[in-house]
């Protein structure tokens, strides 16, 4: 990356200062370490600094919420994961937690309460609506002008916690439309990544399920595809590359979609 | 009098039978494990209008979704009848509800009008399935048994059909000089064909109503057993967003037992088993899901991983269960074993890996059959009693368990992403 560094608050340093940020953004593994994920951290970190947010990150302190685990059968590794994670939260007295990751969201906004760990829990895409919404955050330049998008919903989003209007009310507010894919919404197809597959091979078929999510969006004849999941990024990005397609089409997150329009 | 001694022998025999097939589910029922807490009545009642009366899910496929519709509503009124039918049956009577008026008027009317179209949609139900090749309707887990129960239920319901008619027919036939209820196919019937039709009257009743009882007895060993439960499974289900996937009690209590040396142990409780292995594993709800299941193969239709030709079928798993339960329950109330499993003699890891768990299954099944937690549910046994995960993913555990990632990163990285 040639970008300069970036100034994001850590809630450990606040804390000794005797500051409480009013939001907590929990970056997750692929912010912090996928390469291409990095950028969608960076992207909403810009963004949230842009606002002026009072926010501050884990850091070292943040680990995996467990969801891959648990949604692999290992339900002990998910629970340690979760009761370390619940001890930091607690100890920090977070209130607010914002997510990029769908994954980390659903695990924490529905299967953390049982085991002690009650929070405000909000997904990114919420958030950037809510802010356009209010006229906090103002989009004046389209860069993408004369093009056009698609929306793939990621599973976790959509379907698990029916947030399907927020992220297209996003990309909607510089795109001005968003052209819709044959399976969307409630019908959406899988990337193919959910449920721990991320981190297997797939199991013997015809096809690979990201090529059948691919060839949907290739047929839909638009310039970018907007997601708004890890897991989904890494699939769509690695299917338009193996179709041959980069050049025609390319794979965007939400927040980048904000960060290119207000030109951070 | 003759007529009602033997209506009452009939109905008798029904409730008899029925009675049996209840106590046997029942007891298979008593092999399973607890499922949520059946609470939010009010919420409940709200999903039931909205998914099972108002077809809501159905519509999901708007076509095919109409006509289901149209039979289930005609279904509904058609069942009132029914009752008054049994009423009269067992007092002697004939159209006892006719003091209802208007109201009877009206549910008469749907009904004669709902039974032509529903002989219609059966006959296109019927045909679609033996005409047309859709895929949904193919798969391992579909039978030749499984076609033939369709067949032979889908004529139940087109011959319940034409005896209802037959009977208003001859009603109105009979009583040239008023009767009670409104028939407008019926009577349009009575005006077209210019013979005396009054003799249909009599077995058109009889069959309709020994159609039902028998049809009733034929349920609880069908896919059809949806008649009975899919409102009931739509009521019990699980209201909570698809994606959340209970944790496991016991494995807390163990977990907070590792995170503080100094909690109690519990040493009378029972060790239980981690997930599900077989049919004695799965909760009530599992199993009823499994009996509601019509086998339409809307889960599956919409599966990535079928759809990508993987081995697994949402819908399989839950025909298994029910198949396995058949099996092994008998034995199991003996206390007994017959050395096989749910898992593997009947499902396979392949499959069971092979879920992403996006849960476009459990959002496409018309009577919310939730097909991920099962399957996930299995994955438990696999990975916590017998270590038995795909390779990447130990790999993986292990990652999470050494950095606190799923990749291997060290922690001390975790803010290099802000650095550029």
């Amino acid at each position: 990356m040639t970008d300069k560094k970036l100034h994001v608050p850590v809630m450990a340093d606040l804390a000794a200062k005797g500051e409480k940020p009013e939001y907590l953004y929990w970056v997750g593994c692929a912010g912090a370490f996928d390469d291409r994920y990095q950028k969608v951290a960076r992207a909403f970190a810009k963004i949230l600094n842009h606002l002026e947010i009072s926010y501050a990150v884990l850091g070292k302190e943040e680990s995996c919420t467990g969801d891959a685990a648990k949604r692999a059968g290992n339900e002990m590794l998910f629970q340690m994961q979760a009761m370390q994670n619940i001890e930091v939260l607690n100890a920090y007295e977070v209130d607010k937690i914002i997510c990029t990751c769908p994954h980390c969201y659903n695990t924490l906004k529905n299967e953390y309460p049982e085991l002690g760990g009650n929070y405000n829990v909000i997904n990114y895409t919420e958030f950037l609506d809510e802010m356009i919404q209010d006229g906090k955050l103002k989009l004046e330049n389209n860069p993408f002008k004369g093009e056009s998008i698609t929306y793939h919903d990621p599973c976790y989003l959509g379907r698990g916690n029916k947030i399907y209007d927020a992220p297209r009310n996003v990309v909607k507010a510089v795109f001005g439309d968003v052209k819709e894919l044959k399976r969307s919404r409630s019908f959406g197809l899988c990337c193919g990544a959910g449920g721990a597959q991320m981190f297997k091979e797939a199991e013997k078929g015809d096809k690979e399920v990201n090529i059948e999510r691919t060839e949907e969006i290739i047929e839909r004849k638009v310039d970018k595809v907007a997601s708004a999941c890890p897991f989904c990024m890494t699939m769509l990005t690695d299917g338009i590359k193996l179709k041959n397609k980069e050049s025609e089409l390319q794979n965007l997150d939400v927040a980048e979609i904000i960060e290119k329009a207000l030109e951070l | 009098m003759t007529k009602q001694i033997l209506f009452i022998i009939s109905l008798a025999i029904t409730l008899g039978v029925f009675a049996w097939s209840v106590k046997r589910l029942w007891a298979f029922f008593k092999l399973t494990k607890p499922s949520y807490p059946i609470k939010n009545i009010g919420a409940r009642i709200s999903h039931t209008l909205d998914v099972a009366f108002g077809q809501t899910k159905i519509f999901r496929k708007p076509v095919i979704g109409l006509m289901h519709a149209l039979v289930f509503w005609g279904f509904l009124v058609i069942t009132l009848g029914s009752i008054e039918i049994v009423i009269d049956g067992v007092f002697g009577l004939e159209r006892s509800f006719a003091f209802t008026g208007w109201f009877y008027d009206f549910v008469m009317a749907s009904g004669d009008v709902f039974a032509l179209l529903i002989i219609v949609f059966i006959k296109a139900f019927s045909l679609r399935r033996s005409i047309l090749r859709i895929k949904r309707f193919t798969g391992v887990e579909m039978s030749s048994k499984s076609y033939w129960d369709a067949q032979i239920a889908l004529s139940f319901i087109g011959l319940l059909m034409l005896s209802l008619l037959a009977f208003n027919v001859g009603y109105i036939s009979n009583h040239p000089n008023g009767y009670e209820g409104v028939y407008p196919v019926s009577a349009a019937i009575v005006n077209l064909v210019n013979l005396d039709l009054g003799w249909l009257q009599e077995p058109g009743w009889w069959i309709h109503i020994l159609l039902i009882f028998v049809f009733a007895n034929y349920l609880p060993y069908s896919k059809h057993f949806h008649v009975f439960l899919s409102v009931p499974n739509v009521f019990l289900a699980n209201l909570e967003p698809l994606t959340k996937y209970p944790n496991l009690e016991s494995i807390t209590k163990e977990v907070k037992l590792m995170l503080d040396p100094e909690a109690a142990y519990d040493e009378s409780e029972e060790v239980a088993r981690f997930g599900v292995k077989d049919v004695e594993d799965v909760s009530w709800k599992n199993y009823m899901d499994s009996l509601a299941c019509t086998q339409c193969g809307r889960c599956t239709d919409v599966c990535p991983a079928n759809i990508t030709g993987k081995l697994l079928s949402p819908r399989k798993i839950f025909v298994d269960l029910r198949k396995r339960m058949d099996e092994k329950g008998p034995i199991a109330i003996k206390g007994e074993d017959d050395g096989k499993s749910l898992l593997r003699d009947y499902i396979t890891e392949e499959e069971l890996w092979a879920c992403t768990t996006c849960n476009a299954c459990a959002q496409e099944c018309p009577i919310d059959i939730s097909h991920p937690n099962l399957i996930m549910d299995m994955r438990r046994y696999l990975v916590m009693e017998e270590a038995a995960a795909p390779a990447e993913l130990n790999t993986m555990f292990t990652n999470i368990e050494n950095n606190g990632a799923p990749w291997q990163f060290s922690p001390e990285d975790r803010l290099k992403w802000t650095e550029g």
